[in-house]
């Protein structure tokens, strides 16, 4: 066994070396890595095959028991040899020597598979090597499957040694592949292995630390106080939980819970929700430590309260409008007063520009990221027209765990699959003209009812917002028309689900991006008019009568927009999924509940958000009343989800809708937004009697002026000041790195066409080389039996 | 509720915490379920590696797994002897490879692995049938069912041999980008 095993050992590393696909037929080394122990020694793969003609050997029984389709073509002949029972032994050999049967072999996975199928653990090989029945299981390989079937009984044991001593060397190759590693590579490398959880842990002890049994981090600390090593073990902890979302075990419970009734497109709803609360938190905590803080600490002097009446709560006048909730409350002043901020003044005014912008420039950047990599993760190179194989075995949620989800999950896919079942079969159904003049007639009609109604709710927004001007200091008046508006942004969805009703779409994903855009044109519109009004009217004008300050009152109505839709939210979650489930229940007797609207809640979702970053220059603690309601909601959606509805029955592809839910929040609303809070700082004149801005011409006059003063009191920020302006006033800065960007985008989107040009060849070539490789099969066969007339089918004892 | 300095050692701790993707408190909660499936079996004490394996059908009567129609092939994918007896390593593994931070092609192998009823490391018709009558809960007739792995195996087979070898399978999983949400078992 020595001889074979120093060749096995040069086999071994010839194989790990054989990774390109292209070499031109099998080496000699990894073929006989295979045949070794079977063929005795014997050499070349021409000699064995030229054996195998000549004399007689086994073929398997003619007994079909295959099920292979005769898609290829209707010759008979062709069909059998095709059989994979039939095929000789030498044409079997031939087939697990090809290239593309090793391919899965050369990668670390597949090695890895390998190694664990060969079952090479110290304490078991003798064991192993002892049996002399290997079961079929472990024995299997991945690439060469009808090899067992050549071997004989007593060659078994052969292959079990030579194949545990390879899987030894496999193993060993591993741990030298990891050790060339660095540390956090290696163990993510590690951790994606597939082998059993012991065989990883005895790599690991070889590999990371051959004397040390601590983990890999604790070997590197120096120090050994108890301090350090806490310190250290958090640290690994934090690096070893990159993800940012597993972190947060905020509703973790409830999530799973929901996600075990529900399925994936529910939750992510919900985990869309968390993900907002976690940038309001962002946000509020931001401008809370810069802003607010200090100027609740140190209140402006002409600061006087007027009494307070909880109707105030909800309108934001009166109290309210002159507390820090309000850009009112800011003065201008600069606090000097305690020691840290002698040195360098803090200016309410330029903190005020700063917070704002730096927390919507933070946002930006968390946005941006999160939505390439979810885009990344949907992205799909290939066209899919794969859809049915999909279904068949990724559709199946593992989350769902209750019994009547799963049957309903179970209803799902098969009406999934006959749907598709029949699209395939029956094809493009042939409309006659009558009927495709009908549907878009249809159409036609249910757009124009769609946009006429968008039409009127946002002249009726435009109006009554002329109008409430002149009936300013009622209470209830001021509600109306943010009632008004929400009550549209009720309403109208129900109007869409009509016409989408009428419409028939033919694939649901077409009817539900189909209702979101019509939704999404809706807020668009409503809000722009409202910030037309706003910015275009109230803030040019700025009528005294109106209100002394204009920012205020703008500030106000964004509050109070805020407060009716989570208001009307709450209605809607209490009588309309609640009282009509009793209503359905009780009185119209049947068991169907309602089911929840994923799109629909999405949106509502992303209208609140807007409607906070459009109010946050306004009203600094708008993010902490949007925190409270993203609170508050997730329990009343939780519940009456619990209670009230059932799981839906369509599809919903997660994954891609995500990534649709995070691109909307951030093209309409955030860049909407950042929009208007850009126009509002660099163009509107702030009014003269209120706020941090009072009697300059914009809010970013507050920076410049700043920057003048700054330059007196400390050199670095001179310089810093100087380099801004510099940067700034010269035009040549902005077009050159956007040049640049605009240049590497492109060049990135000719990379991947070329890419996916490159995979649609090779698809082709796979293809090719399938056809050749059964033209081949057929030819052996054919040459094999005209060779061997006589030979006798005997059966496959083994 | 035990002190962990009782269930594991530090170096086992870290050991598991270096080799799936559970943290230590998530392994210790681990330890807790596996040891509520079967108390008197399940020692406390995991400091000298016993020897402990648990059957099939205690394991499949979790409730992250009772209604799964795959539960069976999922617990047998894991055991070393392939008849569905874990020992807690196994148990670890299995829920580490269906977590949440577990890759893509981690749990293509594995679920190429589940869906491969007869263990041949092909997907032939037959295991589709079986996963197909598995999804469907017997909704679809005899032949829908044929239909449906005929075009299945026509669709993904890039090789024309009509079975899926693992390499279709992978490639077939990294069109869909559901898969990472869906092969997903909290625990």
């Amino acid at each position: 066994m020595a001889n074979g095993g120093s060749v096995s050992v040069d086999i071994c590393e010839e194989d790990y070396d054989y990774q390109n696909l292209g070499e031109s037929g099998p080496s000699r080394g990894s073929f006989q890595l295979f045949k070794e122990p079977a063929c005795n020694g014997q050499g070349n793969p021409e000699d064995i095959q030229m054996e195998m003609f000549t004399k007689n050997s086994d073929t398997s029984d003619s007994e079909s028991t295959s099920s292979s389709s005769s898609k290829e073509s209707s010759n008979g002949y062709q069909v059998r040899s095709l059989q994979r029972n039939n095929w000789s032994s030498a044409t079997r050999k031939m087939l697990s020597s090809m290239p593309s049967r090793k391919t899965g072999l050369h990668s670390s996975t597949g090695m890895a598979v390998r190694a664990r199928q060969t079952c090479a653990l110290p304490k078991h090989q003798t064991s192993s090597r002892d049996s002399l029945h290997i079961p079929r299981a472990t024995q299997a390989d991945i690439t060469s499957p009808e090899f067992e079937e050549i071997s004989t009984e007593d060659e078994a044991n052969n292959l079990a040694g030579s194949g545990l001593w390879c899987a030894e060397t496999n193993k060993e190759q591993l741990v030298s592949d990891l050790r060339g590693l660095s540390e956090s590579e290696g163990m993510r490398k590690l951790r994606a292995m597939p082998l059993s959880l012991a065989d990883k842990m005895e790599i690991r002890k070889h590999c990371f630390s051959p004397l040390a049994k601590n983990s890999v981090i604790n070997r590197n600390v120096p120090c050994h106080n108890l301090p350090c090593m806490y310190l250290s073990r958090m640290w690994r902890h934090c690096r070893y939980t990159p993800r940012f979302s597993t972190s947060l075990k905020l509703w973790n419970s409830s999530m799973k819970k929901l996600s075990g009734r529900y399925g994936t497109g529910v939750l992510s709803y919900f985990t869309f929700l968390r993900t907002l609360l976690f940038i309001n938190l962002l946000f509020f905590i931001i401008t809370f430590l810069f802003l607010v803080l200090p100027q609740a600490i140190h209140p402006p002097p002409d600061s006087h309260r007027t009494s307070f009446s909880w109707i105030e709560l909800l309108t934001g006048i009166g109290y309210l409008s002159q507390s820090l909730m309000f850009y009112g409350y800011y003065s201008n002043i600069t606090i000097k007063a305690t020691s840290i901020t002698s040195m360098v003044p803090y200016c309410i005014p330029t903190a005020y520009v700063f917070t704002t912008t730096i927390s919507f420039f933070t946002i930006c950047i968390i946005l941006v990221y999160s939505m390439s990599k979810s885009f990344g993760k949907s992205f799909q190179v290939f066209k899919s027209d794969g859809n049915l194989s999909e279904n068949v075995f990724c559709s199946w949620d593992f989350k769902v765990t209750k019994k009547p989800s799963i049957r309903l999950q179970s209803e799902k896919i098969s009406t999934q699959l006959k749907e598709q079942l029949s699209e395939l079969t029956s094809g493009e159904e042939e409309r006659t003209l009558m009927q495709r003049f009908r549907n878009f007639l249809v159409h036609v009609a249910a757009w124009f009812i769609c946009l006429a109604s968008i039409f009127f709710s946002a002249l009726g927004v435009y109006l009554l917002s002329k109008k409430a001007i002149s009936k300013m200091h009622q209470n209830l008046d001021l509600l109306f028309m943010a009632a008004v508006v929400s009550g549209f942004n009720l309403l109208l969805p129900g109007i869409f689900n009509f016409c989408a009703w009428i419409e028939k779409h033919n694939s649901p994903s077409t009817r539900v991006y189909v209702s979101i855009f019509r939704n999404l044109l809706l807020k668009i519109s409503i809000i722009g008019v409202l910030c037309y009004h706003w910015l275009g009217k109230i803030a040019v004008e700025q009528d005294p009568q109106v209100s002394k300050c204009w920012e205020n009152f703008v500030g106000q109505e964004l509050y109070r927009l805020l407060l009716m839709d989570f208001i009307f939210t709450v209605l809607y979650t209490f009588l309309g999924e609640f009282v009509w489930r009793i209503f359905s229940q009780k009185i119209l007797r049947k068991n169907r509940k309602p089911v929840f609207d994923i799109a629909r809640n999405v949106l509502e979702l992303v209208y609140g958000q807007t409607l906070t970053w459009l109010g946050v220059l306004f009203a600094p603690l708008l993010p902490a009343v949007q925190i409270a309601k993203l609170f508050v909601l997730f329990y009343m959606k939780k519940n009456s989800l619990l209670l009230n509805c059932q799981a839906s029955k369509k599809p919903w592809r997660a994954t891609r809708m995500t990534t649709v839910f995070i691109a909307l929040l951030f093209f309409p609303s955030f860049l909407g937004a950042a929009v208007f809070v850009a126009y509002t700082v660099w163009i509107i004149k702030p009014s003269s009697e209120c706020g941090p801005f009072r009697n300059l011409t914009n809010m970013l006059e507050s920076v410049k002026l700043w920057a003048d003063r700054m330059k007196d009191y400390h050199q670095i920020l001179s310089w810093l000041i100087q380099a801004y302006n510099a940067f700034t006033d010269n035009p040549l800065f902005l077009f050159l790195p956007s040049g640049v960007f605009l240049l590497v985008i492109y060049f990135r989107i000719q990379v991947v066409d070329g890419q996916r040009r490159i995979i649609r060849r090779l698809e082709k070539q796979i293809d090719d080389e399938g056809k050749d490789k059964k033209f081949l099969i057929t030819q052996l066969q054919y040459l094999y039996e005209e060779n061997n007339p006589n030979s006798s089918h005997r059966h496959r004892g083994r | 509720m035990g002190n962990k300095q009782t269930i594991f050692t530090d170096e086992q701790l870290d050991a598991y915490q270096d080799c799936t993707f559970f943290t230590r408190k998530e392994i210790l909660r681990l330890h807790s379920r596996y040891h509520e499936l079967a108390p008197h079996l399940v020692p406390m004490d995991y400091t000298n590696e016993p020897d402990c394996k648990l059957p099939l059908a205690l394991i499949v009567d979790m409730p992250e797994l009772k209604e799964n129609p795959f539960r069976n092939r999922i617990v047998e994918s894991f055991s070393e002897d392939g008849m569905g007896n874990l020992s807690f390593n196994e148990f670890v593994d299995m829920f580490s490879v269906l977590s949440e931070m577990a890759p893509r092609e981690l749990k293509a192998i594995y679920a190429f692995k589940i869906y491969d009823y007869n263990v041949d490391n092909y997907l032939c018709k037959e295991d589709l049938e079986k996963t197909l009558n598995k999804l469907t809960k017997e909704e679809l007739t005899p032949e829908e069912v044929e239909l449906v792995c005929e075009k299945a195996i026509e669709e993904a087979d890039l090789d024309g041999d009509n079975k899926l070898s693992y390499t279709d399978f992978e490639n077939m999983i990294s069109r869909a980008p559901d898969f990472l949400s869906t092969f997903h078992i909290r625990i």
